[in-house]
């Protein structure tokens, strides 16, 4: 379990990192924290001829709260945000925090790489799409937003083109109102099933039921739709994880 | 031939230059490159937690980093936590009165996994302790032990201060 | 001696702790010798194959590979586990150390492929060209067992290699027909992996000097690796030095030869050169040794009271593709079928026992070896009975469990004193006091208990009864003494996380009134220990510890014959004063200054006692062995929302005889059951319909975690065992195999308003959610 052998950048700058991701072209991926690329790659399931490693472009772990918005920079650790004192407005994302892995994957992983990897389970996944959060990514031809909901396109698949990186993600209100939880045998696992709401735009976003963080309007997961592709179990999980998600939220 | 990266590592306080391929893991040059063995390779894919180190003050898995990714970090292994005679720490102390080791493997990482924690969270309780004791694996415990034992490092610290 | 038991008793701090606490022990991988090249091997992606044709060419142009070795390259023998029975019970197959012609697994080492870096070894691997005809995959015992079947091993008609029928007790048929109550347990258990978080390792080279071939291997059984590695590769066994550093774990999966460690140190052997094998992870978890998939058909009558009139079982273990050595693939069979009745008063039994082979990893002895797969069945047939009679469970297994001792069962097999009775009573009642029985009235929370024998320190008369070719049972141990008074001791056994040098230097010290400090225990190196069958099956205390005592009873006896001479005394007057000396009347010389004589001053010493102060003992069980027991208590509460499982209470009441070291047992019992528990609720090596692996990664491989873990409350009973030095039993395996029963049995009475009952393990989740929807 050894990775195979690549080249090691390391970009200084989003413009400077951007500028090797056109360079290099599909060749090439970046890294962040790494804590779902590397283990990859040790499996030898990802085999990168480039890395580019971004972890110390300056300026993009912030956390800043912006009139209603808050904005959260890409290279924010998930325990960063765990720790954060972000009131009862955003109070969410620090409490959805416990579910990503343990600790120690915590104090390396990323916001902006859990988004860009896309995992369909992934907490910063559905709390993006929970929570209507623009994705700001930076190319060559500039700076653009993407909307969450529009981001993730499949299984591990996003709208990130491959010479973007994402740069900063903004939530656009406060959410005091929402909560996350999940249901996995073991503590840590990703999902079997996640749930997201927002009681306050009646909101619910579903993890592990499909390829992309998937978006149930108000019916703790009823739609006909959604229950005729999941089997008994995890239509029930659905129906369990979405009422304990809006119990927590309304506390 | 694979490149070769030339690579400031700061180890325990120690510099240290070293000419490597970028794809070495920070726990295989920890072990390998360094000999600093106290750091376990269990699983290579994050899970386990025995090759936890800390990295900046905080624990980090050293197999899910390439040692090029940590350089100029300060980086802390097991083998900090001893005096040079071989006196043990409060945690390593504590650790032994409970029993809290068997075959010894998983130990270092569950130790600086506790010290990381314990340097951020000092009051941490029993239940948050059990919590963040989660996130390694160790098959001869069963835990209990390991949980008391941080427990009891956290109780005599909070006393002494 | 004044006071006989100082040492044996107290949970002193361990010896081992110091060093692995600081990180200066030294594990396998921790070791680095000059010019050291690391291994690899080629394996098989594909089940069940003929191999056309293997090339190595564009492996050897990798940078940084040295070496490349197919089976032809090496040239070794094969690896033959034999039982001695007739054929039509025993099917004989040999292992070859690397796959010749045919593969039987996903993972079957193939080629062994060397490099100057663990990085540029696997970039070798890939360079490797297999071509395969491919076989039909057999990848379940049904399958194995369906008519016109494929065979895994053509010599094994029926894919069955071990198939026994045993005790068959005479009109056992009229006992069924005619009981009031027949109960019926059919359960599959699912595939494990010991999974001892150090991974297998081996690190060999050739030392010109001693004309040896060096293996530091991280093994259970270092004299049985010495044995095979000579025989594959033609050397006398004194040309084999098998050392064992510090171990991380083994709980089985290292008490059996495994053929990477051959192929590596006969690589060592070809190049002339160190050369290195680390198994990873993912191969550990597809392609090491693996255990417990079994299912059970099993019959039980009743009379209307409750007593149990006869059982009638049959057994089949899915052992994979090889059998291990030297046990073979009827560990799990012949240990199930031999042991089935357990602490139970069963008048008649009949049991068919069978190891099938597949295509998958195979199999070796895992921590418990199928008691805790039959201790769940006997423990669902009481609670099965139970509710069939309308009596309480806990009552079922008071009218049915053994009180009187010895006991010889309908297995022939005689159990020594215990306390059955009283271990079930106690953990009844601190459950009672602890008020779960009220709590238990809430929907959705249940108790289960389970209460069991192990038979621990199996001699060498009851390995024969299982008729393995190679028989082991007895341990040899040599305790010497230096001129500063200072022990050395050695043990045939192999500590790999139980605390042996702390608990075997407390036996010891107490022998001879030395403090532990002053003894350092010697194991695992077949150059300094006499002979030894190494850590398994809860022997090392029981035998090793017992023969480290003779031992040291041996040289104290030698200390009073040179102290009688040199104080003039009469030896009868002389006695060890447990002060590291030796006293006669007021008279007294301490063990530096009889070791002076003994040593230093031999003109000195009585007649005809040999200059220097070592003496060796050995040990064997004599008889059918000693029987530890417990019995274990589990309160759980079930998720209706998710069909999760928490527990909510665990108690264990356990009897292992005097305990050496009270912490170290509870660790014991602690770490059992938390494997125990992963057993029954988390893990589980599954396989798709071609016998490829479905859980190469921790991800898939679920071990629970603090958070899934209860602590345990432990108490202790103590029925010290009449015939080991110290009184004790073995304390290695109970909670591994108490806790599957307890857990399964309480989550079936948290389901009793269901009307579902659930017999298979790991427990599905989906089936709670299942049986409680709509309740």
């Amino acid at each position: 379990m050894k990775p195979a052998a690549f080249t090691y950048h390391r970009a200084r700058s989003v413009a400077g990192a951007v500028e090797l991701l056109v360079e290099l072209g599909d060749d090439a991926k970046l890294i962040a924290g790494g804590q779902s690329l590397v283990a990859m790659m040790n499996f030898r399931l990802a085999r990168p001829e480039h890395l580019i490693d971004i972890a110390r472009v300056p300026g993009l772990d912030h956390i800043t709260r912006d009139g209603d918005m808050l904005r959260i920079g890409a290279l924010t650790t998930h325990h960063a945000v765990e720790a954060a004192e972000l009131g009862r407005d955003f109070a969410v994302l620090s409490r959805a925090m416990g579910w990503i892995g343990h600790l120690p994957i915590r104090t390396r992983g990323t916001i902006g790489g859990s988004l860009a990897h896309a995992d369909a389970t992934a907490e910063w996944c559905l709390l993006a799409v929970l929570l209507e959060a623009s994705i700001e990514v930076e190319g060559p031809s500039g700076r653009r937003s993407i909307a969450a909901e529009d981001f993730f396109l499949g299984l591990f698949t996003t709208a990130l083109e491959p010479d973007e990186m994402v740069v900063e993600i903004v939530f656009p209100r406060p959410a005091p109102r929402a909560a996350l939880t999940e249901y996995a045998e073991r503590r840590g696992d990703f999902a079997i099933v996640a749930a997201a709401v927002d009681l306050d735009t009646d909101r619910v976003v579903l993890g592990g039921v499909g390829p992309v963080p998937q978006v149930v309007r108000g019916n703790q997961g009823q739609d006909p739709d959604f229950r005729a592709r999941s089997d008994r179990y995890h239509a029930g999980l659905v129906t369990t994880l979405v009422g304990r998600a809006r119990a927590e939220a309304a506390r | 031939m694979t490149e070769i990266q030339l690579v400031e590592l700061h180890v325990n306080g120690e510099r240290h230059d070293i000419a490597i391929e970028p794809r070495r893991t920070l726990v295989d040059v920890l072990r390998h490159d360094l000999g600093l063995t106290g750091t376990h390779v269990g699983c290579e894919h994050g899970i386990c937690g025995a090759c936890t180190v800390l990295v900046d003050g905080a624990p980090a898995r050293a197999c899910l980093m390439f040692a090029v990714q940590a350089e100029y970090a300060d980086i802390r292994t097991v083998e900090s936590l001893a005096e040079p005679d071989g006196t043990l720490n409060d945690l390593q102390q504590c650790f032994s009165a409970r029993h809290g080791l068997q075959c010894g493997f998983c130990t270092p990482g569950f130790l600086m996994l506790a010290e990381g924690y314990l340097a951020e969270r000092p009051d941490a309780s029993k239940e948050e302790i059990r919590e963040v004791v989660a996130s390694n694996l160790c098959r001869c415990t069963g835990y209990q032990t390991i949980v008391e034992a941080i427990d009891d490092c956290a109780i005599q610290r909070r006393t002494r201060t | 001696m004044s006071d006989p038991l100082r040492w044996v008793g107290a949970s002193v701090r361990r010896r081992e702790d110091p060093r692995l606490l600081a990180g200066r022990g030294r594990f396998v991988d921790d070791i680095v010798l000059p010019g050291m090249l690391h291994a690899q091997f080629v394996r098989a992606t594909t089940a069940h194959a003929r191999i056309t044709a293997v090339d190595l060419s564009e492996v050897l142009a990798v940078p940084g590979v040295v070496a490349a070795f197919t089976a032809d390259d090496l040239d070794l023998d094969d690896i033959t586990a034999q039982l001695d029975r007739p054929r039509n019970e025993f099917v004989p197959t040999a292992m070859p150390v690397l796959a010749r012609d045919r593969v039987r697994y996903v993972g079957e080492p193939i080629a062994i492929v060397i490099a100057r870096d663990p990085y540029a070894v696997e970039d070798g691997l890939e360079a490797a060209v297999v071509e395969y005809e491919d076989l039909e995959p057999v990848v379940s015992d049904t399958a194995a067992l369906a008519p016109g079947a494929p065979l895994v091993h053509d010599e094994a008609p029926a894919n069955t290699l071990v198939d026994v029928s045993l005790f068959a007790t005479e009109g056992i048929d009229d006992v069924f027909a005619d009981a009031h109550t027949v109960v019926r347990v059919q359960t599959k258990t699912g595939r494990q992996n010991a999974l001892p978080l150090e991974t297998r390792g081996v690190v060999a080279d050739w030392d010109d000097r001693d004309e040896q071939l060096r293996v530091q291997t991280c093994t259970q059984v270092p004299h049985m690796v010495r044995t095979v590695l000579a025989q594959c590769a033609g050397l006398q066994e004194r040309q084999v030095r098998v050392i064992v550093p510090d171990m991380g774990g083994g709980f089985g999966q290292k008490c059996v030869v495994g053929r990477e460690e051959i192929a590596a140190a006969a690589a060592a052997l070809t190049l002339r050169r160190p050369v290195k094998w680390i198994e990873d992870r993912r191969d550990a978890l597809t392609a090491s040794f693996l255990a417990r998939e079994q299912r059970y058909d099993v019959r039980a009558a009743f009379d209307a009271e409750g007593h149990i009139l006869a059982l009638d079982a049959d057994v089949v273990c899915d052992m994979g593709a090889y059998s291990c050595y030297p046990f073979t693939a009827g560990i799990e069979p012949l240990m199930a079928s031999a042991e089935m009745p357990g602490v139970y008063q069963v008048p008649s039994y009949r049991v068919r026992g069978r190891a099938i082979t597949t295509n998958k990893a195979p199999t070796a002895p895992y921590r418990g070896v199928s008691r805790p797969q039959y201790v769940m069945v006997m423990e669902r047939i009481m609670e099965k009975a139970a509710r069939a009679l309308g009596l309480d469970a806990v009552e079922v297994r008071r009218r049915n469990v053994i009180t009187q001792f010895p006991y010889t069962g309908i297995n022939n097999i005689t159990y020594d004193p215990g306390s059955y009775r009283e271990s079930l009573d106690l953990c009844e009642q601190v459950l009672r006091d602890e008020g779960w029985f009220e709590r238990r009235a809430a929907e959705n929370i249940g108790i289960g208990f389970s209460c069991f024998s192990e038979r621990t320190g199996y001699g060498s008369g009851a390995f024969a009864q299982r008729k393995m070719a190679v028989v082991p049972g007895f341990d040899i141990s040599e305790v010497r003494m230096d001129t500063s008074g200072a022990l050395v001791v050695t043990t045939g056994t192999m500590s790999h996380g139980q605390s042996h040098e702390t608990t075997m230097a407390q036996i010891v010290a107490d022998r001879l009134g030395v403090p532990i400090e002053k003894i350092r225990i010697h194991q695992g190196d077949t150059d300094r220990v006499t002979y030894g069958f190494g850590s398994f099956a809860s022997r090392s205390i029981t035998i090793g510890g017992s023969a480290v005592a003779a031992a040291a009873v041996k040289l104290g006896d030698t200390l009073q014959e040179i102290a009688a001479h040199l104080l003039d005394a009469d030896v009868d007057a002389c006695q060890l004063d447990g002060e590291g000396g030796v006293r006669a009347g007021d008279r007294r010389l301490s063990f530096v200054e009889i070791a002076d004589v003994a040593y230093l001053k031999a003109h000195l010493l009585p007649k005809g006692v040999e200059p220097g102060l070592s003496a060796t003992a050995s040990f064997d069980v004599p008889g059918d062995g000693t029987f530890s027991n417990a019995t274990h208590g589990v309160v759980v509460e079930l998720d209706p929302g998710t069909g999760g499982v928490e527990i909510l209470r665990y108690v264990c009441v356990e009897d292992c005889g005097v305990a050496i070291n009270p912490q170290v047992v509870e660790g014991q019992c602690r770490g059992g059951i938390a494997q125990g528990i992963a057993g029954a609720l988390f893990e589980q090596v599954t396989y798709d319909e071609n016998g490829q692996p479905l859980a190469p990664s921790f991800m898939e491989y679920k071990v629970p975690t603090a958070a899934e873990i209860p602590d345990v409350r432990i108490e202790h009973l103590e029925t010290p065992c009449a015939f080991t030095e110290s009184g004790a039993k073995g304390a290695g395996e109970g909670g591994t195999i108490g806790a599957p029963a307890a857990v399964l049995n309480a989550v079936n009475d948290a389901l009793r308003h269901t009307g579902t009952e659930l017999d298979d393990t790991p427990i599905a989740r989906e089936s709670i959610f299942h049986a409680l929807e709509g309740k």
